[in-house]
Formats: structure tokens, sequence, C-alpha cells
């Protein structure tokens, strides 16, 4: 039965899933992502869902949405134009359409186009039959009455077997590029091993559109993407959320200090408490706690009492946290606190990736109060920049903000997994058991930190608290010598920081016409940039900074080598604000997008091409 | 004391009173009820008898919460409102500590609302002292959620037109587990009562009526001064009949399902009609009905109110982990990072 097909090589894929929230895209995307990444292809993904847990169904309000890019070179972006757009109804191939090049291939269900689901998603007529889905390559089919064809044996009832037309659509993808079912079926006999007659009605379904796929004269071709090359080891699939997550876990392990969550649910960054909560055989202590205040403040109580202290939020959260913060900062007890930033200002677009919090996290308290910032610049990165921010903070006695975003953290991409003992050390210096020489506020002279003196410990009662301090005793101190001195020394103290991080790189030549520089979770998408324009043989390089505060110390070295540089965010432009109140001496240009929406790459190269063009 | 049973090691050593001194400078007014608290606690640390280590001293803002300052333990003066959090916070990461929080009516009932029934809500094993002088002293003399309606302060010239909150009908409202009640210039029972919080495994709640010397002077005189306290204060005592008044010839009776105040020996009332306290019944019927009780019509309830047993947040906390380290595969980060779907490339 099986008509033979051509097989076409290609370097990478970009597919989307989408349907009404409740359709199960996003598991339909998950188990394609994880069958790309066990055949050996590198990858990175995004879901792409509404605020709302179930907006009217078959409006545009509706669509979820999830996105996997993967192929045999290395994937640095979950993508943006899509070479698959798979719609289970009119209101999601409404939506992505905009998505579409030529000849993408739309997959869709012809029996979900019924005039009141096309009035709902805004179509005046049926796009499946007046010809304006030409320049497409679509292939349709009636996913219903060939599910029920399929099952006919099993004694399902109609809503069931609508529920599974998510598999079918998983199905004919799978074929089309090349993917084979097991791990689909290995999947399914795990998650409903209670279940048998979901287990059997869901693989049948699958196979018969993988077969569907196979038969079906619409499909001209299939595709064959090979095997990524990558370093030697093992992986996984990781979201930023979880490696977030691991990340804590991990400097907890390393550093002996018990781990402590306290947290108030907020999208994006629930899946950090998530995550903690359930991994309790490691020991992490997590509260849910009332607010976003007590969150952090319980934490800040946790890390006097000698914990590695967490708090997980999002933009809104972090503005409650802020005067909390500043006790952190004052009464210099490690805390590391990960905003996950999504678009603002207020409730904003809490679905929606954003990089507008850096002001928030550089100025936002009161009174002079500087601490440590990290932005994490992938998904897998999460895990490592989650463990640096908490060696730093416990290391040097000051809180460190670990900025990720909605897409990082939502998204996910192939992570090697490294073993613990290959991860740096971590050793906070710690008050020892009646050491008549102890004072609270005496320092390290190298790093500024003070002591860490666990309430408990023999011989080290002490009292502090949110009010100045004279300097050493840690006594209440209203002199203003003193307070200028404190200013300074905490000031000091971060800025210190940057003889313990890694110097800046440059990607590509160290010297040349243009420096692009970026942070945070836009790596991938301006590097691709940037490799485009060097291809071109443009004299343009790349930094990407991960460390925001301190900045490394050989930041001004490398711009200074540099005709021009470009400073590209998605917000207004913040980090630029930054970089020009901290390094005066240099001209930078900027590039903002606040559309919460990724940058595209083709914007930048426009972008970069007019700056390299100006005299 | 032998029968306290917790994790909080004890001192080996006899402690006293000098072991809980701090060196630094009392700044409360000469006058003021919270020296009273203070002599109070000095009293009981030694008795509750942990190593001094041990003891952690948690406040946020205002009169009270500079307490930490002038008792030598491990102390730690936060931010308004959030020394419940804080406080939880070390006690879940760290429950081989005893921890303490200072606070007064406005840092736990106003800015600090939320954390005080959450706290409350959790069972959390702290020892609250509330110091509720019914005004805001620090920032010199407004109003506060146990302002009684119509007092004029600074912020209210006409009147307070809010309903004040009562603090042990809150603590009961949000499931409180320990509510105790205490007039600031009785020691004694302020020592006993303490001592009693320490002892119980649980959020408990110390409500001290404190006077302001500056800000609200004789603002709980009715029930607290010499002449008058016999008759507006009934000192309620676990297992014993609920009996006041200057001559003790009043007592509190259940009538119904109402409380009434009788005189014994008229109308053929007898001792053996009088409600007996029992501070360790898990429903807090009758106890709230205590809580509740003011003058004129009834004395304040000083002494425990309410003391029942139930499982502490802290002690779930520590049973779940010992759970899901004897019952897990994932022992180490490791692990973690081996599990469910990995691949060799």
């Amino acid at each position: 039965m099986s008509e033979l097909k051509n097989v076409v090589e290609l370097e990478d894929v970009v597919i989307k899933f989408v349907g009404d929230s409740g359709d199960g895209m996003q598991l339909s995307g998950t188990l394609f992502a994880d069958t790309a990444a066990q055949d050996g292809n590198d990858l990175t993904t995004f879901p792409d869902y509404p605020a709302e847990v179930r907006a009217p169904q078959n409006t545009i309000a509706g669509v979820s949405g999830f996105q996997v890019h993967f192929g045999s070179k290395k994937i640095l972006t979950f993508g943006d134009i899509c070479d698959t757009i798979v719609a289970l109804n009119p209101a999601s191939l409404r939506a992505n359409l905009k998505w579409a090049k030529k000849d993408t291939i739309i997959i869709t269900d012809s029996e979900a186009y019924d005039i009141p689901a096309l009035e709902k998603s805004g179509y005046k007529s049926n796009p499946l039959s007046d010809g304006s889905l030409k320049n497409y390559n679509v292939v349709s089919a009636p996913f219903t009455t060939l599910i029920k064809e399929c099952v006919k044996d099993m004694n399902i009832d109609n809503k069931t077997t609508l529920k599974s037309r998510n598999m079918f659509a998983l199905g004919v993808a799978f074929k089309i590029y090349g993917k084979n079912l097991e791990h689909t079926f290995k999947y399914l006999e795990k998650q409903f091993s209670k279940r048998p007659e979901v287990v059997e009605l869901n693989k049948k379904v699958v196979k018969a559109g993988f077969d569907f796929a196979a038969t079906n004269p619409q499909i001209k071709c299939t595709y064959k993407i090979n095997k990524a090359n990558m370093p030697k080891g093992r992986y996984r699939n990781i979201s930023g959320n979880v490696a977030t997550a691991w990340g804590l876990l991990a400097a907890s392990e390393k550093s002996e200090r018990p781990l402590y969550l306290g947290s108030y649910p907020i999208t994006p960054a629930t899946e950090i408490l998530i995550e903690l909560a359930k991994n309790k055989s490691l020991g992490a202590k997590v509260v849910q706690c009332e607010d976003e205040i007590a969150g952090i403040c319980s934490s800040i109580g946790a890390s006097y009492a000698g914990s590695l202290a967490c708090t997980t939020t999002s933009g809104p959260g972090l503005s409650l946290k802020t005067e909390a913060l500043g006790l952190a900062v004052i009464m210099e007890l490690p805390l590391v606190v990960v905003d996950v930033q999504r678009g603002g200002p207020s409730t904003g677009l809490p679905t929606k990736s954003e990089q507008s919090d850096l002001f928030q996290v550089l100025f936002g308290r009161n009174g002079e109060c500087p601490l440590i910032v990290i932005a994490a610049e992938s998904s897998s990165d999460c895990f490592y920049s989650a463990y640096e921010a908490a060696k730093l903070s416990m290391e040097h006695m000051t809180p460190a903000v670990l900025l990720t975003d909605g897409s990082l953290g939502n998204g996910s991409e192939l992570f090697k997994i490294p073993d613990t003992k290959d991860l740096p050390k971590i050793t906070p210096l710690m008050a020892k058991a009646n050491d008549t020489t102890f004072k609270p506020y005496k320092r390290n002279e190298k790093t500024l930190a003070r002591l860490w003196a666990i309430p408990g410990t023999e011989g080290l009662r002490h009292r502090i608290g949110g009010l100045e301090k004279e300097n050493i005793t840690g006594n209440v101190s209203m002199d203003p010598i003193n307070h200028e001195t404190m200013v300074n020394l905490r000031a000091e103290k971060v800025q210190r920081v940057a003889n313990y991080i890694a110097p800046q790189e440059v990607f590509g030549e160290p010297e040349g016409d243009l420096l692009v520089v970026s942070w945070g979770g836009t790596k991938g998408v301006i590097r691709n940039s940037v490799i485009e324009m060097q291809n071109e043989g443009k004299k343009v390089s790349h930094a990407h900074f991960k460390h925001i505060m301190p900045l490394p110390k050989n930041t001004s070295e490398i711009f200074s080598k540099f005709k021009k540089i470009i400073v590209c965010e998605l917000n207004s432009g913040q980090f630029v604000a930054y970089l020009r109140m901290t390094l005066p001496q240099f001209k930078f240009e900027q590039a903002n997008k606040v559309q919460s929406l990724p940058f595209m790459i083709d914007e930048l190269k426009e972008k970069y091409n007019k700056i390299l063009n100006k005299k | 004391m032998e029968q306290i049973l917790n994790t909080i090691v004890r001192s080996g050593v006899e402690l006293t009173k000098e072991d809980f001194v701090s060196d630094q400078m009392v700044k409360w007014c000469p006058g003021c009820g919270a020296y009273s608290i203070l002599a109070a606690v000095a009293n009981v640390f030694p008795k509750i008898g942990y190593k001094k280590e041990n003891f952690m001293f948690v406040s946020g803002i205002g009169c009270s919460s500079r307490f930490p300052y002038y008792v030598n333990t491990y102390g730690f003066h936060g931010i308004h409102g959030r020394a419940l959090p804080v406080a939880t916070g070390m006690k879940v990461s760290n429950p081989k500590l005893s921890v303490w929080v200072a606070t007064g009516d406005g840092d736990s009932m106003a800015i600090g609302g939320n954390h005080f029934i959450h706290s409350i809500r959790r069972n959390i094993d702290l020892n609250i002292i509330l110091f509720n002088n019914q005004i805001y002293a620090l920032t010199k003399g407004q109003y506060s959620p146990t302002s009684p309606m119509g007092a004029v302060t600074k912020t209210s010239p006409y009147g307070t037109i809010e309903h004040p909150f009562n603090a042990g009908e809150l603590v009961i409202g949000a499931q409180g587990t320990f509510f105790a009640r205490v007039p600031d210039n009785n020691i004694k029972l302020m020592t006993d009562v303490l001592f009693e919080a320490a002892r119980h495994d649980g959020t408990s709640i110390v409500e001290v009526l404190q006077n302001c010397v500056i800000y609200n002077d004789k603002t709980h005189a009715q029930i607290t001064s010499k002449d008058t306290k016999d008759d507006n204060q009934v000192i309620i005592r676990n297992g014993e009949p609920l009996i006041f008044g200057v001559n003790k010839d009043k007592g509190i009776r259940l009538n119904n399902t109402r409380l009434e105040v009788v005189k014994i020996g008229e109308n053929g009332i007898t001792e053996s009609d009088i409600l007996v306290h029992d501070q360790y019944q898990q429903d807090p019927g009758i106890q709230l009905m205590l809580a509740k009780m003011y003058p004129p019509n009834f004395p304040v309830a000083m002494g425990v109110i309410r003391s029942a047993m139930y499982p502490t947040y802290d002690d779930m906390v520590e049973d779940q982990i010992s759970y899901a380290k004897a019952n897990s595969k994932i022992k180490t980060v490791n692990d973690l990072l081996n599990s469910g779907d990995t691949f060799e490339v």
C-alpha cells in the first residue's frame, strides 16, 4: 500500500503545532521534539500559549502553539518562519499564517472548517476551498472520520475520539520528517499505564496519521534531517525553568548549604517552584508562600539561618519584593532572586517574553543598593547561570538576581548533561564556633564579604537588621561618615565580583567595523545574524553579555577595538543606557523591539548595514 | 521541664537572666510597657533551658521591633510587617532553632496582616509576642488596627470610624492553635504564659496589653489599673473555674450557648456552676467566646486561652523530606540530571 516518495535532505526545519487550548498541541510538540532529540537532531522549542486557561473555542484568543526548530546543524533559536504548520482549526491557521512562506506545508483537519468555526476565527469563506492557500503546500484530511475508521473496533465515545486529533496530526508530521513512532509509543505506555484503552487508542491514531501520510498524494516527498554533529556525551532536552531549578539544586549540593525556596506562583516562573517542590529527596525545602513578599522574606530568613535561599518570580512579583531585596543588600546575606521576565508594565503580557526588567533589577530599590546581576543566555544555560548566581551570592555575601525570560524559561533545547564533580567549587566563608575575633561586619580583604554566622553556632550570637550598621561591629549607627563608608563598601564588594567572573568573549575578530552587543535570551538569533554578516565578508563581531553587574573587566578594552557598536535588546534601550552611563567614552547605536516577539535575522541585518553604511 | 519534647538542643549548664542581657542601650521611653516584656523574656529563657545559641529573635518595624537588639540571642530586625515570613524561613530551614517574634499591632495586623493569618494557619512552630498598645507609636501617634472605634489620634482627629481587630478572634479565626493574653504589668503571669508558649508545638501568639506612655497613655487602664483590674480581668488557668472579682465571688457561667457573669452565692449559684477552663479543647467555640470578653459586660480573659495540639508545618516538612529521601531513586543531583529521557551521542 505504501507509495514510494522521494526523500529530500534538509539541514534544519521549523515546525509549529497550533490549535485550540486544550487540543493537546503542547503534547504533540513535546513528543515531536523528544523524538527528534532521540534521533540525534539538535533543537530548541518554544511553547506559545495564551494567558487564559481555556479561551472560547475556535477563537484567535484561544490559539495555543508549540514550535520546534530541529536540524543537523547547531540550532541557536526556536526559529521564526515555519516550514510546516500543523493547524487543528481555522483560528489557529489564521493566527499563524504570518509565519508561513511559499510552499510551507500546512497540515490541517478539513472537518474543523465548519461555518461556526470559520465565523469565530474571522474567515469569510473556507480557506481550504477559496484558493487563498494556493501558495502553500496544503495537506488536509477529514481527521475525525479517519480516526473513527481506525478505532471502529474499539468502544470509544465521540469526545475521546475528537481529543486524539493531535495524535493523528503528529503521526502525519512524523512521516513527513522521517521520524518513527517508537518514542511516542513508549511515552503513551508509561503515561497511561493504568488505562490500556487510552494507550491503544492513541497508538492506533498516531499510526493512522503516519500511514495516511505515507500514501496520501498531497505529500509529494518526505524529508530527512541527519544527526547533528554534537560533542560526545549524554544529552537531554531541558527547559530553562527546569534547568534553573536544577542549577540551584546543584549549587546547594556543591556548597553543602541546604536549598530553601520561598515563592509564589506567577507566569512564566511557576515551573521552577513546581520543579523544586518535586525534588524533596535532595532535601530542598520549598514553601509556597502567601504572597511575593513572604516569598523573598522567608528566603532572607532561611539565608540568615544558613541555607542557600532562593526566590523565583517574574516582573510584577519582583516589584513586590523590592523592599526586601534592599534588606538582603544591607544585611549582606546571600540570596538568589530569579526573574523570569515577561512583557510589562504591570500585568502586561504574562505569557510573552521581553527584556524589560533590567532597569528594575539594576536600579529599582530605595537607597544606594547594588547587587549582582546575571542574565542566562539560553534555556540550557539557565543551569549554569543559576549555579553561578548561587556561587557568587554565597561567596560574596550579597544578593544576586538571575534574569531569564519567558522564552528561555518555557522554551527548551538539548543539554549536554554535566557531571556535578566538574562544576566549580562553591566555598562560602563561614564563621567558626567560638571565634573570639568574630564581628558581624568584619570583611574578607579580597572580596569584602563578611562571614556567614549561622544561628545555633556557639559563641557567635549577634543582632543585625535593616538599619544602617556600624562598619565591623554591625551595631546600629546613624553616623554620617560611617554611612558613606558602608555605601561605598557595599558597592565596592559588588564591583570586586568582576575579579571572579570569566572575561567577556568576542565571537569573531577582536576588532572590526561593527561590534554587535546583546545580553540574555537573545543570544541565538543575534549570533545567527552576525554569522550571516560575517559570511557576507563584513567585519562584524558579537559580544554577548551574561554578566551585567558587575560588567566583565575587559569590556571597555573590547569596545575600544571597534569602529561602531550596536546594542540589540528586546526593550526600549535599557542595557544601552546602562552602558552609556558606565562607559561614557563610547558611542553606542541601538536596535530595539518591544513587541514581545523575538528579533528576526533580516531586521537585525538591515539595521547593521544601515549603521555600517552611515558616514 | 523534662517533659518538653522537641529537637532543640538544651543547654548543658544552668542559664541565668544575665546570659540574655545584650550590650545595647535600651531606647524605649521611660515607663514603656515593653520593659516588662523584656524582663519576662529574661526570666523565661533560662527556664526554657535551650542552649542560648538556639534562641532566635526576629522582628519587623515599630517600637516593639527594637526588641531583638536588647536581648542577647541571635537577632534579626527586618522590615515593616515581615517578621513572620522571615521567621518562617528560619524555622523551616533550621527547625533546631527556637524562633521568637516581637511584633506590634500595626506590624502584625495592618501591614503584616496577610503574613499573620497565613503563618497561624500553617501552624509553624513560632512564638509570637504581640505588643498591643493600640497605636502607631514609632511614627508618633496614628491609629492602628486595634485602636477602639472613635479613638482620637493624629490621623483620626474626629475619631476613628474603623472596627478594631480583637487579636484573639483573629488568631482563632485563622485556625490558631495557641492564643494567650496578658497585661504588661503582671510579669509573673507573663513569664508563665511565655513558658507555655515555648512548650506549645505550633504558632503561639501571646498578646500583651501594653501601655504607650507617650501616645496612648492608659489605653488599657480600665483593665489593668490596680483599682479596677480585679473586676475587669479574669485570670484563667487550665482545669480551674473562671472566678474573678475583688472578693473572688464572680464567675463566668455557660448559659445555653452564651457566656454570662454570675455572682457566687446569689440565686443559688455555687462554684460548681462556674465554667472550668479547658485550654486544650480542640473545638475553639468557648475559647473564642472567652477571647472576645470585654468590659463593661465581661472581664478580659488573661492567661492561656487556647492551646490545641495539631501537627506543625515544620515537622511535616521534615516528614515529607524523610519520606522522599527513603523512597526516591534520586539521591544526588547527578541522579536527577540523568533521570527520565536521555540519550547518548
